[in-house]
């Protein structure tokens, strides 16, 4: 499991699970969780196209990226915003389909696009992941506090000057750069597995902004971790376990929750009642 | 009836069995997402619909090893992520977004699996486009009735939902003390919807599925006030976009020089396109963007 061939798959898909663990924190927080899967799906036709173009696979993934940024901001300005990522998501990738199609690649292609190839990482494929995760790690450190700010209370953020539409156009910028980074290694349809689950067990077992980051890289490292050595020991598909171990994961740290609010409740019936995430001490900027 | 209107109009289009078959399914699919689909957008359940698409692969990729009807496995998976997503709170606004999304992600994994046991336990090939981007000039002839009468049974569902869902999105406190249960209302349209989306999943493809449901429907919300109105205008849309999505996949053969386009490719781009075309006919319109309530009150509800 830990051979040679195997050391670039454990590297990629631990920077991946960190930076996703990070972005999912966001998109839990801001609930684009349709956003979330809409982008690595619209850039399902960014493969296909670079390999139309002869061009390298990732240059394809960054365009598909881009267009998918800039088409589901502007239509979910002008109408109901899960109605056009939902639009979006299978425009794109009825376009990827057809794009396909004229590949002569098509049905291993369509596989290992959607689902991923975590076991044929090289070297060369490093360098990508590597420098786009850092760049987004830099992007998420200097946008924290405007982002958690205007996740959480959209009306104070107007009040101190952010831009609701900069701040969306930014996280959605993000989210697509992670998309792309990821999509080649994990697949589509994974992507989005590595963003949602860690971060929404996280909420759920810790209402501090710092503490529930920490733990949804954790979680989200782990989960890679597991699945790839399950999916290595019984040679079945990542993705399986990836988004089988999200339910899990999910649903205990939901179980958790409960139980530990029923023990409260039966020691401190004051300290009942849902705990809202606790951001204002962490948001607000030293002003004063 | 088809076979007729083909000796009619002496197009050979219209004459060939797997062309009837994908429209008859097809068209199907696109009248009860229409329906099911005005619904869906104006209570705010796209994600939860495109999910359930997405979800359903899993049980078309079952049914190659299993040896049963795609349609069957569609509906089964279908079904049984509609239980569900109720279950972990779809309904509470707070929790529908996370919800979906740990649903939509199990049900991916699985349906890797799944397709995964197709490729080495049968000797499928391509079960994974079929499953994602549909087929619809390969459906066997027995396919027909099946389809048909799964329409049928969700357009009588909805038939009976209509008020009482209706009568849920405006004010569910008052449905409630009308005796109407919003848990079970909740469910059976999710329930109804599973329906839809694995009749769109088996014509378009699993994960191009929800274009049926959200696209005709979405934009006819933005021009239409009254619910009557906005459904008949979904229905021709969606009409719209299989027959001519069907038609130009079918010429495309002629036009590309032997190489035709994917079926889903022409239906979803009609969609889009139709989806386009309502955000400036809103504005000339002069429509605001239709909520539930007002949608009731022209219902007489």
């Amino acid at each position: 499991m830990f051979e040679a061939f195997m050391i670039h798959t454990w590297i990629a898909s631990t920077i991946i699970a960190v930076t996703a663990g990070i972005l999912g924190f966001f998109v839990v927080l801001r609930r684009s969780a349709f956003a979330a899967h809409a982008l690595p799906l619209a850039t399902f036709p960014g493969a296909a196209a670079a390999q139309l173009l002869g061009i390298k696979a990732l240059w394809g993934l960054l365009g598909f990226v881009a267009i998918a940024v800039a088409l589901l901001h502007q239509l979910q300005k002008l109408g109901r915003k899960d109605v056009a990522a939902g639009l979006v998501l299978v425009t794109l990738l009825a376009v990827g389909s057809l794009l396909l199609s004229m590949t002569n690649s098509y049905a291993p292609a369509v596989f290992s696009l959607l689902f991923g190839q975590v076991l044929g990482v090289s070297a060369a494929d490093l360098w990508p992941v590597a420098t786009i995760a850092s760049l987004v790690l830099v992007g998420a450190l200097c946008l924290y506090r405007p982002l958690l700010l205007q996740s959480a209370f959209p009306e104070l953020a107007i009040s101190r000057g952010i831009s609701a539409e900069v701040i969306d156009i930014l996280f959605l910028g993000l989210l697509g750069l992670v998309t792309a980074m990821a999509m080649p290694v994990v697949g589509a349809l994974l992507v989005f597995s590595l963003l949602i689950a860690p971060a929404a067990a996280a909420q759920s077992l810790s209402a501090r902004p710092l503490q529930a980051l920490l733990l949804a890289v954790i979680f989200s490292v782990g989960m890679i971790w597991l699945a790839i050595a399950l999916s290595f020991w019984s040679n079945w598909p990542i993705g399986f376990f990836v988004g089988s171990l999200g339910a899990v994961l999910f649903t205990s740290a939901r179980m958790f929750r409960y139980i530990r609010h029923r023990w409260f409740s039966t020691r401190w019936p004051a300290a009942t009642g849902r705990r809202p995430m606790k951001l204002i001490p962490a948001a607000q900027p030293d002003e004063a | 009836m088809l076979t007729w209107l083909a000796h009619i109009l002496h197009w050979s289009f219209l004459r060939s069995g797997s062309v009837q078959t994908a429209l008859l399914v097809g068209s199907s699919a696109a009248v009860v997402c229409a329906v099911i689909g005005v619904f869906t957008i104006l209570r705010g359940y796209a994600f939860a619909g495109h999910a359930l698409g997405d979800v359903s692969s899993a049980g078309g990729s079952a049914s190659f090893f299993l040896g049963i009807s795609p349609l069957v496995g569609f509906l089964g998976i279908a079904g049984i992520a509609a239980v569900s997503l109720e279950f972990l709170g779809v309904r509470r606004a707070r929790e529908q977004d996370v919800a979906t999304g740990i649903v939509l992600g199990a049900g991916i994994g699985l349906s890797a699996l799944f397709l995964y046991l197709d490729m080495t336990t049968t000797s499928t090939t391509g079960a994974a486009v079929m499953v994602m981007f549909g087929s619809m000039f390969t459906f066997p002839a027995s396919l027909r009735w099946p389809a048909i009468m799964v329409a049928a049974a969700a357009l009588a569902m909805m038939a009976i939902l209509y008020r009482p869902l209706l009568l849920c999105m405006v004010d569910p406190e008052l449905a409630t003390t009308r005796g109407i249960s919003t848990r079970w209302v909740g469910l059976l349209h999710l329930l109804t919807l599973s329906a839809a989306v694995a009749l769109a999943a088996l014509s378009v493809g699993a994960v191009l599925a929800s274009a049926l449901v959200i696209g005709p429907a979405g934009a006819v919300v933005r021009i239409s006030r009254r619910p009557g109105v906005a459904i008949f205008l979904a229905i021709l849309l969606g009409l719209a976009a299989v027959w001519g999505g069907i038609w130009m996949a079918y010429e495309s053969y002629y036009w590309f020089a032997g190489h035709a386009w994917p079926v889903s490719f022409f239906v979803v781009t009609i969609i889009f396109l139709s989806y386009l075309t309502s955000v400036p006919l809103q504005y000339v319109l002069g429509r605001r963007a239709a909520k539930p309530s007002q949608m009731a009150a022209h219902a007489g509800g």
